[in-house]
């Protein structure tokens, strides 16, 4: 599985050496049979509709695909002053001050929990991964009818009653109440996918770095190891779910539209949009117009990503466009690597998960 | 192994182990109240559904509803639709993204560059604000309500082409050219070496796209129109959901039989999804 990781500067090296001869004639139909079947899907269904919901965005175009009326940017213009828009973005960022820092602390809180378990490690990952399996419509279908129900016998009201509150029977039709259901459906459902990617952030902490600062006197249980080395160690990857986990929650769509349906109050961007373009209005135009805003918004957040992260999980180029975080690393520890790195190197003390090859040493650092 | 829990910063006394393993069993029990709610209210009867009195387990579980849910010739339909998107729509998509992936580095052609800088601005469009126009574009085709509206708009990944063609940059050439001296072309040289030494990587792809397509939502639910042709299992049970039904046991019990077959593909091929996810997760 390493070669998927190659670096994008591996990857031009390997193609601009090693052309390769034209060992057999035909190379140009040869290179269009294999590539054209993906070109002509992505012309149809990419270029196309991209180039149509341009032109369809500057029309008037109601329960038609056709444009009827040239109207200019008036679509972009309705689209940008409606309050049901500005309050779809308001939704988004609500939520998304919710679920981002939860989800971020949640996920790393079970990866450090998992990865300090000396036995039973892959079960315990299993068990909390599982949920990445559910679809949000059956999951939307526990929380709706049975979690979240209303009924004092539904089990989050019981443990309420447990606790001594009074039962609460509004669940998704009241302000404070919604958000529960609508933070722990995505957190239950989504958080095993980022504690996997923090596990791989764990166990590529150079266990050497551990030894070290507990030569140095620090408690190897204490929350002083915790904040100063994995912490520091692990800022690349934060990075990365942060952003990610901003990007899904601005393409929330399943759980809202299954628990809250159309209303005003809790429509994120693109169940607002849904109803533009495939509600009663059928308005394309609109529609249209919209899902170019919301590309672009998304289109900017993908460039932040791409220059942040890289493609793909390349633990060399995160590392390398994350250099500039880099710099702000505790100095004492930073030493304590170097120093006891090669007398260390040998003790095979990585443990069992197969992290040895992403080990990261200073040398291996290419500063931008 | 003991090396290790001191190394990673934890707590050497067996008491914080006990500890850890208590907070990681309770952690893990709460992972799965859902499943067991949804697996309770599938077997309880509806009295018990509505009853006030909290109910620990069904008291006659109602195992008769499966039955039942295999009669309905709608939850059928939709069952096999899901089953024929995820399959044709993986399997597909993982090849045309193979054959392109591979041409763009083993296939010397001027056009190379152009086309990997046309994958690289394609990947930053997202394909969740596309409902939109490519709803524009299965319209025009009359497309609407059809398995073809289903699953060819999703088959052009520009994100798995990228992913191959980084797997392919870095896949050992001797293989290949052992196979051109004995003069083999480009099509039977990927058929019979490079493809069956791609499958572990492939593998890993097929497991996240089965479970993705058949937990996909937002597209099924633009194309399924009002008819049971493209009706997917995730549309049929939210249909039940928004119009307010009132057999929650028989909704439950289909939503419970809807899990097994992602359920099968995630504990047999678990391996690989995991192994996908460390290849592609920070992309998400």
């Amino acid at each position: 599985m390493s070669a998927p990781s190659a670096t994008r500067a591996d990857a031009t090296a390997a193609t601009s050496t090693r052309t390769g001869p034209t060992r057999i004639k035909g190379n140009g139909l040869a290179f269009w049979l294999f590539f054209t079947p993906f070109l002509v899907g992505l012309c149809v269904f990419t270029i196309l509709p991209l180039i149509w919901g341009g032109t369809l965005s500057l029309f008037e175009a109601r329960g038609t695909v056709l444009p009827t009326k040239f109207v200019g940017l008036d679509n972009f213009r309705g689209f940008l002053v409606d309050t049901a828009f500005l309050q779809s973005l308001r939704t988004f960022l609500v939520f998304a001050v919710f679920i981002v820092p939860v989800t971020m602390a949640v996920s790393l809180a079970l990866a450090v929990l998992v990865n300090g378990l000396p036995r039973f490690q892959t079960f315990f990952r299993s068990v909390f991964f599982l949920p990445t399996a559910c679809s949000y419509v059956v999951a939307c279908v526990v929380w709706r009818l049975s979690l979240f129900n209303g009924l004092e016998s539904g089990i989050v009201n019981q443990l309420l009653g447990v606790v001594g509150l009074d039962s609460i029977s509004a669940w998704l039709s009241a302000s404070p109440y919604w958000w529960i259901v609508l933070v722990t459906v995505r957190l239950w459902l989504q958080v095993g996918f980022y504690m996997l990617l923090f596990l791989a952030g764990l166990q590529a902490i150079p266990t050497q770095m551990y030894e070290a600062a507990s030569v140095d006197g620090l408690n190897p249980g204490g929350f002083t190891m915790f904040r100063l080395i994995t912490l520091p160690q692990l800022r690349t990857t934060s990075a990365a779910v942060l952003l990610l986990l901003l990007i899904a929650s601005f393409q929330a769509f399943d759980e809202f539209y299954n628990l809250t349906g159309n209303n005003p109050e809790t429509r994120p961007p693109l169940v607002y949009l849904y109803n533009i373009a495939l509600g009663p209005q059928q308005d394309f135009g609109r529609g249209s117009a919209g899902a170019l805003v919301l590309t672009a918004i998304m289109v900017l957040a993908g460039l932040l990503q791409t220059w942040l992260v890289g493609f793909g999980s390349n633990d060399d180029a995160t590392k390398r466009r994350f250099g500039f975080l880099r710099g702000r690393r505790r100095r004492p520890v930073d030493a304590a690597e170097t120093e006891t790195a090669e007398e260390l190197e040998a003790t095979g003390s990585t443990g069992s998960t197969g992290s040895t090859e992403k080990t990261a040493t200073p040398e291996k650092e290419v500063r931008r | 192994m003991t090396a290790q829990l001191n190394i990673v910063g934890q707590n050497r006394s067996s008491v914080g182990l006990v500890l850890r393993y208590t907070v990681a069993s309770v952690l893990a029990l709460v992972f799965l109240v859902p499943f067991y709610a949804m697996i309770k209210t599938a077997l309880s009867t509806n009295d018990e559904i509505y009853s006030q009195d909290f109910v620990f387990w069904p008291s006659d579980p109602q195992w008769q509803r499966i039955p039942e849910l295999f009669a309905d010739p709608r939850y059928l339909d939709a069952l096999m639709n899901s089953a024929i998107m995820a399959i044709v729509s993986t399997s597909l998509s993982i090849l045309i993204a193979a054959l392109a992936g591979y041409a763009l580095v083993r296939i010397p052609h001027p056009a190379a560059k152009p086309m990997f800088i046309l994958v690289i601005v394609v990947l930053l469009v997202p394909a969740t604000t596309a409902f939109v126009p490519n709803f524009i574009i299965v319209a025009s085709l009359g497309w609407i309500g059809t398995l073809q509206g289903l699953i060819v708009p999703g088959l052009f990944s520009a994100f798995n082409v990228f992913l191959f063609r980084q797997f392919y940059v870095n896949f050992p050439r001797e293989i290949e050219e052992a196979a051109y001296i004995d003069g083999a072309g480009f099509f039977r040289t990927f058929f019979r070496i490079v493809f069956p030494n791609t499958l572990p990587f492939a593998s890993a792809l097929t497991v996240l796209g089965l479970i993705g397509s058949w937990n996909a939502f937002l597209w099924p639910l633009v194309v399924a129109g009002d008819g049971q042709n493209a009706m997917t299992v995730q549309i049929y049970l939210s249909s039940f959901l928004t119009a307010q039904t009132f057999d929650y046991g028989g909704l439950f019990m289909a939503a419970t039989v809807s899990l097994i077959p992602v359920l099968l593909v995630f504990f047999v091929l678990q391996r690989y999804l995991v192994a996908g996810i460390a290849a592609t997760g920070l992309k998400g």
